[in-house]
């Protein structure tokens, strides 16, 4: 097949196929991490010890796909309606809604659990452009 | 003519298509629509294949045995020569933006007159025989076996487009048309079917070097009519010369331009502009023609006829060529000739004797249109106008499609036209320069028996014409065209009959002051000038 | 009826994907094999395509002129409409492949009482093209952060322009409801225009539905029935790196999403929708309206029968020298 306009036509398709291949010659010879989002917070750890289980306000399932919804709801209850009584639909429980005096409460390392899914997605929440960040603890004891 | 309905009728058109799927309506061949048949001798005189006598109209094309077979090997062989047919096949997305801007479909209604449809009517074939897709999906990948109803829509609807590319300016791909038109038109040639409107003229042009079939002693006999008119109006005798080796510029243009006013009139503005300007020209008789109907036949016939304008500049010696005004013939100029039978490295780089203008534009093909030459002159004050002898006439400008979209000469007339007419008015802004409307009558479709299809394709640019003719009382229609001149008459006639027709140069012409001249009374057409019929008046 | 062809079309492949990936067994051949496969038909498909293109030649210079030609030294020249170099046709090409510049000329004719033709403002189909083509950019390019481990900081600006209204939980982002909107129209102007309705083929259709279906299935994972979109970056990491496992937390509305996609990739080189490439080889936008001052080549311009000056004298000799024309030979 004799190829008319060379110069134009391959770079046109060097373009096209160093577009369409990014991904792959861009991660090649990498080792890819999962993210580990970790829940053995001493808070966590001392959660467990004392009910016999982990758990969250509503079973993991739920909450790693909605728990940006459900803090958004949160935020709204709060903020507009001055509400800050969550009564748990998997177990009845009531839980404050805070994300620095409830959530952070157990995973108090924001660095070890939230970052670990979000900088692997480029997530950036906004929670922490109206709260204070909490600070990371030493981590002395690891 | 005389079943020609009224323009009232013509002009009730209905957009909307019709009920079938346009695959399933089948081509009904109106009497109006189409021109007659190739008659067999005109295509044996330039060796074309299957001449015969037949007739459109019949049910019996007398095709070949093997039409199916040549028609599909001619597709193959284009689709490996014409990367623009191959793409154009491939990357239609049918978006619809050429729909209505076919003057053939704003003017007739019928949706196989609207681009997209009409390459569809090939692309479809091209489906079925040239793509996966479309030998295992058929119809559900708009694919369609070729029949010989096929063929017919082909030839009926592919004589219906005139090339003009004003769907090619609004197709977001640049998807032309015209080139669709110009390889469906090289494929029914395969199987002799062309019409007589063209295939005749292009074997007068072949033979005796011009589409009129005028032979070299008649040439020189229309023109000294006009020589004999020229000499009434300004009193002054003009000697052309023909076959001149060793002049300076081989002179060119359609030979529509000597035959039928008004086109004659332009052809007598040229020859009084050379002799104003003592300009060291030739006229040949072999190289009679600017225009090229080849170039409605197929891309090689087009170049046959085209190869006697380079081949005659250098018999004759001379430096470089100049054109005359016509549509087609400066599409093929601009964009094929050098290529087909260049390098003209026998010629020069086309400079101005009158004014040492070098035309960098014309370096390589070295020819040069004579809007351009005659803009020149203008610009360095090498002629005097008197732009009032024209003050009778209220102008408009039509681009001619060719020179508009094949060339890019927009600008170049309407410099000439300002400067020797004081009533210039433009035609509503998107019916002119790029989005000009055709005539309706390109591409070798201007015969007698498809006046309904010439009437209806030019109703766009009549209805313009009539916007300009009713608000600014508009009565003459210029343009650079030969079949424009010959056209747009019988266009005018039908739809705005208060608005004549004429060349660039007839007006150019009639403002020149030559020396020497007597007093004109009168224009180039006979009619006598503003001043003098404001002295009658008063008188 | 086509429309209709094509609809259910769609439905039925995401219905394959809904089904088959339910089966816990497809879920490597929904998850891998079909996107690998799908992925290398588009990368190969494309690459012959335009090289099937490239092999016929482009015999002339055919520019579509559409603004003054560069003439005499004191007429202004339309670089852009009728360039006479390459860095015209760059301009050109740029503005139309960026721009839509052609379909902004767009049109509506109306032929109207039969008294008087007009032409109206037609922008809709550019500003709906333009809205449906860049915000598939987009969407594609704000993707690559399930491709790329350390998402660079390009993507996170984009992904950032993109929901910068901050609406809702995860945001919303801006272009998934142009795609929607944008994509709806140009259906609804397919049917509801009846000269596009005319000419539409299941071809066009089939590809908007196609389209549709994946924005739909995209815009469903977001914001309603979550999916676990850690596990769906696990999974392209793994394709990506050639050591690909689906993670069974990855809901089912996620394969029709890839599913549909994969469909599309293959899809692509076969159909109009090839046009992504055409549109850089179209001889009447991609040449410099310049053939008349540099000579264009014709690779098989090939040597035709003329009729020569010579038979052309021998035929009239007599009549010519008779009008006094000089000849060559008496």
């Amino acid at each position: 097949m004799n190829i008319y306009n060379k110069g134009p036509v391959f770079l046109g398709i060097v373009i096209f196929l160093a577009l369409a291949l990014f991904p792959f010659y861009n991660n090649f010879g990498k080792t890819n991490k999962k993210p580990d989002p970790k829940t053995d917070t001493p808070e966590i750890i001392e959660y467990e010890k004392l009910n016999g289980k982990k758990e969250c306000v509503e079973p993991k399932a739920f909450m790693r796909g909605e728990h940006m919804v459900l803090l958004n709801d949160w935020r709204d209850g709060v903020v507009r309606d001055a509400y800050r009584g969550y009564i748990s639909k998997a177990n009845g429980k009531r839980f404050n809604m805070s994300i620095q005096n409830g959530c952070m409460k157990c995973h108090s390392s924001k660095k070890k659990f939230c970052d670990e899914c979000h900088n692997y997605l480029a997530v950036k929440p906004f929670c922490w452009d109206c709260h204070i960040q909490p600070k990371e603890k030493e981590e002395a004891k690891s | 003519m005389a079943k020609l309905p009224k323009p009232e009728e013509l002009s009730k058109i209905d957009l909307t298509p019709p009920k079938t799927d346009w695959m399933d309506t089948p081509v009904v061949f109106k009497e109006g629509m189409f021109c007659h048949g190739s008659k067999p001798k005109s295509l044996e005189i330039v060796d074309f294949p299957n001449p015969r006598e037949w007739r459109p109209a019949d049910a019996d094309w007398k095709l070949p045995e093997n039409w199916k077979e040549i028609l599909l090997e001619g597709i193959a062989d284009r689709l490996k020569k014409y990367r623009s047919f191959r793409l154009f096949m491939d990357i239609c997305v049918r978006c619809g933006a050429c729909a209505d801007k076919c003057h053939f479909f704003i003017g007739t209604g019928d949706p196989k007159n609207m681009p997209v449809l009409r390459a569809e009517l090939i692309r479809s074939v091209y489906r079925k025989e040239f793509t996966t897709a479309g030998r295992i999906f058929g119809k559900m990948a708009g694919a369609r076996e070729l029949t010989v109803d096929v063929l017919k829509e082909w030839w009926y609807y592919f004589y219906q487009c005139t090339e003009c590319r004003r769907c090619s300016v609004f197709c977001p791909y640049g998807i032309d048309q015209a080139e669709i038109t110009m390889i469906g038109r090289e494929l029914l040639n395969l199987l002799g079917l062309n019409i007589e409107w063209i295939a005749g003229p292009v074997s007068n042009c072949y033979m005796k070097g011009n589409h009129l079939g005028l032979e070299p002693h008649t040439i020189i006999g229309n023109l000294e009519y006009m020589l004999d008119d020229i000499e009434t109006v300004t009193g002054k005798r003009i000697k052309p010369t023909f076959n001149r080796k060793g002049a300076e510029i081989l002179f060119v243009t359609p030979s529509g331009d000597l035959f039928a006013d008004p086109g004659t009139y332009t052809a007598m503005g040229y020859l009084m502009l050379f002799e104003e300007l003592g300009l060291d020209y030739t006229w040949s008789t072999y190289a009679s023609e600017g225009g090229n109907f080849g170039f409605f036949t197929s891309n090689e016939m087009a170049k046959r006829l085209n190869s006697k304008i380079y081949a005659e500049a250098k018999r004759l010696g001379v430096k470089w060529i100049l054109g005359g005004e016509c549509g087609h013939m400066w599409r093929v100029l601009s964009q094929y000739m050098d290529t087909w039978n260049g390098p003209a490295d026998f010629l020069e780089v086309p400079k101005s004797p009158i004014t040492g203008t070098v035309f960098e534009n014309a370096k390589s093909m070295k020819m040069v249109h004579v809007a351009e030459f005659t803009a020149d002159l203008i610009k360095n004050n090498k002629l005097k106008l008197d732009p009032k002898r024209n003050d009778h006439l209220k102008v408009t400008w039509h681009d001619s499609c060719n020179v508009a979209r094949g060339m890019g000469m927009l600008e170049e007339p309407r410099y000439v036209l300002k400067n020797v007419v004081n009533n210039f008015y433009e035609m509503p802004e998107d019916t002119i320069r790029e989005k000009t409307f055709c005539c309706g009558s390109g591409t070798g479709l201007n015969a007698s028996e498809d006046m309904d299809l010439r009437m209806k394709g030019g109703y766009p640019r009549a209805n313009a014409v009539k916007f300009v003719a009713e608000h600014h009382g508009v009565n003459m229609l210029a343009n650079v065209c030969a079949i424009d001149r010959a056209t747009l008459k019988a266009l005018m006639e039908y739809w705005v009959p208060s608005v004549g027709v004429c060349g660039l140069h007839e007006l150019v012409a009639n403002a020149m002051i030559m020396t020497g001249e007597k007093e004109r009374t009168t224009d180039l057409r006979g009619e006598p000038l503003p001043s003098v019929q404001a002295k009658e008046e008063k008188a | 009826m086509k429309a209709l062809v094509s609809l259910i079309a769609v439905l039925l492949l995401a219905l394959i994907a809904y089904a088959g990936a339910s089966v816990p067994g497809m879920r490597l051949l929904f998850g891998v094999v079909i996107p690998y496969a799908a992925f290398i038909i588009f990368v190969v498909g494309m690459v012959v395509r335009i090289l099937k293109w490239a092999s016929s030649p482009v015999p002339f210079r055919i520019p579509t002129t559409t603004g003054q030609q560069k003439s005499l030294p004191w007429i202004k020249h339309s670089i852009i409409e009728s360039p006479s170099n390459g860095l015209g046709v760059i301009a050109r090409m740029a503005l139309e492949v960026l721009f839509f510049r052609s379909l902004f000329r767009n049109l509506k004719t109306q032929v109207g009482d039969g008294k008087q033709v007009t032409y109206g403002e037609a922008k809709w189909l550019w500003a709906a093209g333009l809205a449906f083509h860049w915000s598939f950019l987009f969407i594609l390019v704000r993707h690559m952060r399930f491709f790329i481990e350390q998402v660079p900081a390009a993507i996170i600006m984009i992904e950032g322009l993109d929901s910068f209204l901050q609406i809702g939980a995860p945001l919303f982002y801006m272009t998934d409801a142009v795609i929607l909107a944008s994509v709806t129209y140009l259906f609804i102007r397919r049917i509801g225009i009846p000269q596009v309705k005319y000419i539409s083929l299941i071809a066009d259709y089939f590809p908007l539905f196609l389209i549709l279906g994946i924005a739909v299935s995209g815009v469903w994972m977001r914001y309603f029935t979550k999916t676990d979109i850690v596990s769906v970056k696990i999974l392209a990491m793994g394709l990506i790196s050639f050591n690909p496992s689906v993670p069974e937390t990855i809901g089912v509305m996620f394969f029709v999403h890839l599913f549909l996609l994969s469909v599309l990739f293959v899809y692509f080189p076969l159909s109009k929708l090839v046009h992504m490439a055409g549109v850089f080889m179209s001889p009447t936008r991609n040449l410099a309206n310049n053939s008349r001052m540099k000579r264009h080549v014709n690779p098989w311009n090939y040597p035709v029968h003329v009729h020569t000056y010579e038979q052309y004298e021998n035929d009239f000799r007599e009549k010519m020298k008779g009008a006094g024309l000089p000849v060559e030979k008496e």
